[in-house]
Formats: C-alpha cells, sequence, structure tokens
C-alpha cells in the first residue's frame, strides 16, 4: 500500500447561499483546491464527490458526471463516482479516494463533498434528513435526527449526570472557534443562557444545541506522498483512513451511550497510524448535537466514557485547552451541508497542520483527526492525519 | 408513495410479530432476516414470535419540531423502549401527560393511527404505547 498526501484543498463559504447553485458551490471549492495544488486538469485520474441526498434537495442524482462537466473534464473521460453515506459522505469519500491512491490505481484524485439544502422549504429538509435514519422502524413513527440525538442525550445524562449546561457549553466553545473562521455560517460568539434561551426542539436538546442548515463544498486533492513533493512544501500525510459501519437503526446498536462504530473506526485508525489518543493535537468532530461531541471526546479516547461533559466544561476542548476540538467551529458554527462536512473537516485540519489557521491557529500542531458520522451511528470515518 | 409498502409490514406492525432465532432462541423485533449472533446457521431458522407488548423506557424525548406528517401533533414523546423479550424499539408514548413519562417507567403497546397519506390517502397504523402497572 503507497503513502497518501493532501496536496490541495478548497472549500466555499458555507451558510444559505441563495444565490449559488449545486454545480457553481461544486466549482468554487474545485477552482480553490486545484489551484492550492497547482495541478493541470490532464493530471487528474479520479473523482469521489460525496453527497448525501442530492436527488432530494435539488432533485438532482447523477451528480459525478455533473462535478466532470463543471470541472470541463469531459474530454478526459475522467473516471468519477458519487459517495453516499447519509452526514458521513464527505468522509466516505475520503476514504474512497484514498483507497484508490494507496492501492496504486490512481495517482492524483480529487475528493469532493457538496450539499446544497436550502433550495427545499419548510419541513422538508428535517424530512430527508430524517432519510439517514431507519425509514421503516424510526422515522415512520415520528421520530426525527434531532430526536434520536435527544435520546442520546437523555440515556447520557441519566447514566452520567451530564447536564444541560455542559451540552450548551459545546455550543458556546464552537460558536467562539467559528467568530474566527472567515468562511463559517454563524459567527457570532453565544452564552451558556442564549443555548438554554433557545426554543426546545426535542428536550432536552434547544434550537442552539443543534447544527444548522447549509449548502456548502469542499474539496481535497490526495496524492501518492512521493508526487506530493513535487508540488508543495508543506506536505500534510493521510495516517490513516478507517471506516466502520454498526445498525441503521438506533435501536438496533449494542449500547447508547456511545457510537459503536465510532469506538471501532477510531480503533482501526489509531493502530493503522501506530499513534494513541494523547498523541493527537487537535481533533474535528461530527457535533452534529452537542451531545454528539460529549460522546465523541469519550468514543475517540479523548476522555473515559461518561466524563465527555466534564471535560468540556473544564476546558480541556477549548481552542487552548489539552486537545482543541472543532477549531473550525464544528458542524454547530461553520455549517452543516451534509455531504461536504466530511471534507470540510479536512480543510480545517491540514489548515492548521500548515500553520495557515490564522487567529485559531493550534500552536505546534502535528497531528490531527476527523471523525465524521452518518446518521445517528451506523457510519463512521476516521482519518488521522499528520504535517510532515 | 405507494400502500403495499405499508401493507407487508402490517404483521408486525399491528401484532407485535418479530423473529425467533431457532438456533440461539434470541428475540428480534423490528424482524431480521437473519440473526447476527448465528448468522450462516440461522438461514431459513428465523420463525414468527409475538412480542408481549410490554416494555420498559429506556430514554426518551418530546418532539417539539415535527417532520411534515406529525405537524400539528406536537408536542408528543418518543421513546427507546426495552421490551421484555429483550429486543429494542422507538415509540411514540400516549395516554398521560409528558410530564409523567420517566426512564424505567413500565409500558404496553397499543394499536394506533401512526399517519396518514394526506386527506383522502390511506391511513397508517401501527403501535404506540401507554403507561402500564409498574
Amino acid at each position: 500500500m503507497r503513502e497518501v498526501a493532501i496536496i490541495g484543498i478548497g472549500m466555499t463559504k458555507f451558510g444559505e447561499l441563495w444565490d449559488k447553485s449545486f454545480r457553481e458551490l461544486v466549482a468554487e471549492a474545485g477552482i480553490q483546491a486545484i489551484l492550492d495544488a497547482g495541478i493541470e486538469g490532464e493530471e487528474i485520474d479520479a473523482l469521489y464527490l460525496g453527497g448525501m441526498s442530492t436527488g432530494r434537495f435539488i432533485g438532482q442524482e447523477h451528480v459525478g458526471p455533473l462535478a466532470v462537466e463543471v470541472a470541463g473534464l469531459e474530454d478526459l473521460h475522467l473516471p468519477a463516482t458519487r459517495v453516499e453515506a447519509a452526514c458521513a459522505s464527505g468522509g466516505v469519500a475520503m476514504h474512497q479516494g484514498f483507497l484508490a491512491v494507496a492501492s496504486g490505481m490512481y495517482d492524483i484524485v480529487v475528493v469532493g463533498g457538496a450539499e446544497k439544502m436550502t433550495d427545499v422549504v419548510g419541513g422538508e429538509a428535517t424530512n430527508i434528513l430524517a432519510s439517514a435514519a431507519d425509514r421503516e422502524w424510526e422515522s415512520f413513527f415520528g421520530i426525527t435526527f434531532p430526536g434520536l440525538y435527544a435520546l442520546i442525550a437523555k440515556y447520557h445524562m441519566h447514566k452520567y449526570g451530564t447536564t444541560q449546561e455542559q451540552l450548551a457549553m459545546v455550543a458556546v466553545k464552537n460558536h467562539y472557534n467559528g467568530s474566527m473562521n472567515p468562511k463559517a455560517q454563524f459567527r457570532r460568539k453565544i452564552s451558556v443562557e442564549d443555548v438554554l434561551k433557545s426554543p426546545l426542539v426535542a428536550d432536552p436538546l434547544h434550537l442552539l444545541d443543534c447544527s444548522p442548515i447549509t449548502d456548502g463544498a469542499a474539496v481535497a486533492i490526495l496524492a501518492p506522498l512521493d508526487i506530493a513533493k513535487k508540488y508543495t512544501d508543506k506536505i500534510v500525510k493521510i495516517k490513516a483512513s478507517a471506516l466502520a459501519c454498526d445498525t441503521l437503526s438506533y435501536h438496533g446498536r449494542k449500547r447508547f451511550d456511545s457510537l459503536p462504530a465510532a469506538v471501532e473506526a477510531a480503533k482501526r485508525a489509531y493502530k493503522m497510524a501506530g499513534i494513541e489518543p494523547k498523541d493527537v493535537d487537535l481533533a474535528e468532530v461530527h457535533d452534529c448535537f452537542t451531545i454528539a461531541e460529549i460522546i465523541a471526546i469519550e468514543d475517540l479516547g479523548f476522555v473515559e466514557k461518561g466524563k465527555g461533559g466534564k471535560a468540556t466544561e473544564e476546558g480541556l476542548t477549548a481552542l487552548d485547552g489539552e486537545i482543541p476540538v472543532n477549531t473550525s467551529g464544528g458542524l454547530k458554527a461553520k455549517g452543516h451541508p451534509v455531504g461536504a462536512t466530511g471534507v470540510a473537516q479536512i480543510n480545517e485540519l491540514v489548515m492548521q497542520l500548515r500553520g495557515e489557521a490564522g487567529e485559531r491557529q493550534v500552536k505546534d500542531a502535528t497531528i490531527g483527526l476527523a471523525h465524521n458520522v452518518g446518521g445517528s451511528g451506523g457510519t463512521a470515518v476516521v482519518h488521522i492525519l499528520e504535517a510532515i | 408513495m405507494g400502500v403495499a409498502r405499508y401493507w407487508r409490514e402490517i404483521p408486525a406492525r399491528y401484532n407485535l410479530i418479530g423473529k425467533k432465532c431457532g438456533v440461539c432462541g434470541k428475540v428480534y423485533f423490528p424482524p431480521r432476516i437473519v440473526c447476527p449472533k448465528c448468522r450462516r446457521k440461522s438461514i431459513g431458522k428465523m420463525e414468527d414470535y409475538k412480542l408481549s407488548g410490554k416494555g420498559t423506557v429506556e430514554s426518551f424525548t418530546v418532539i417539539r419540531v415535527p417532520p411534515p406528517e406529525f405537524e400539528g401533533k406536537s408536542p408528543y414523546v418518543m421513546a427507546l423502549i426495552k421490551m421484555d423479550e429483550g429486543c429494542y424499539l422507538t415509540g411514540q408514548i400516549v395516554d398521560c401527560s409528558i410530564d409523567e413519562v420517566h426512564i424505567g417507567m413500565r409500558v404496553e403497546a397499543c394499536l394506533r393511527r401512526i399517519q396518514e397519506d394526506g386527506k383522502r390517502g390511506a391511513i397508517y397504523y401501527g403501535y404506540k404505547f401507554r403507561k402500564a402497572e409498574e
């Protein structure tokens, strides 16, 4: 297996981008990444595009060739694959791109993720997102996506004494980090009181415990490590790429206070990278809801099971903490265009590892971890990146 | 959506018919095609099994922002329920005030209207849960 590096990144601003279409978003992130990598179209061997529900959000499936067309690469008849794994579509696209390069099949691979979520109105987006859960045995009976994470939150609070304030602190921290990210959807700092005063969506989760509906796209360009040196001096290596799955439904799991697939993906990634949780300098985790970040830092082994709330309260995961989590603002403040999220996390890690994160730069960051989750934990992807 | 999609789930949704592995005896609901413990050995040996309908609330939430099919029904309680047979499912808690619901509460299944396909479409029924004697 060949070693794989990231030679270019690109990302649109995240937000309610009414003036931009799906194809414009894909093009914008792609062009940024191509310019960043300094490559020509002819050098690209393959493309993977993560998208959760383009069919229902914009009535357009078959977005592989759409990406080829917007990139003007049709004369090369580039092999393009659309990847779907709900909110982990971007992370799984990264995994596919990694496999393609590591195997020796392709050299330069473009991995993208995109979602255009604001072209649907009313409760439609909520309904589309609910398709990441089990339609027949969960959504059919009236549970929503925030509802599923609320079940996890309630369970965690009951079992470990995690508090609403601790949940709120995740949102406060991520909004603070997002205030320093020019591409974030929300750049406004909030307080614990703001979160607790916001309307309840699914008890105990308030509106400000939830990530928003977002438009956006992100791209990363992969190459074999030996070739990468030709393109850039700031090489970021993919030390590990691991994917794990579980039951589609939350009620089918072996544990309810954890996402077992995330635990397994992390275990595989640490083994592949030859590192331990304590070696990680910063992490981008899948905080689709505040409780998700608390269980993520437990599942990733940064803290013991049940101590995620307390650790957040004590500042372990703050920008100046021992292990800064979601320096980008996370899904909560940066925004969560579902298919793009996994690749956006990679964008943030690469910026941090190159030392290009500006105001929110983590000092001496060498090893970064990305944790991307699909549904309520049916899919989990963990990537570990290293600056070399 | 075609009615066949709902019709074929009627045994499970009306009568809580799940599956029991003929090899290890473990009960599954929602019904499973293969036992994840016995896998290959369980092929062709998964038998229908009717649940007692009794269970315990393991976690719950109050849905305040409902999906379009449940517009006007909120707030309502959804729970993770451990059935007495050992399997878990997701269901609505009815016939009691929201404040009464708690983790550890005993519940029993009842047949109720779940949702409908617009004003003129089919009405879909299935299980919900009400408070049972402790």
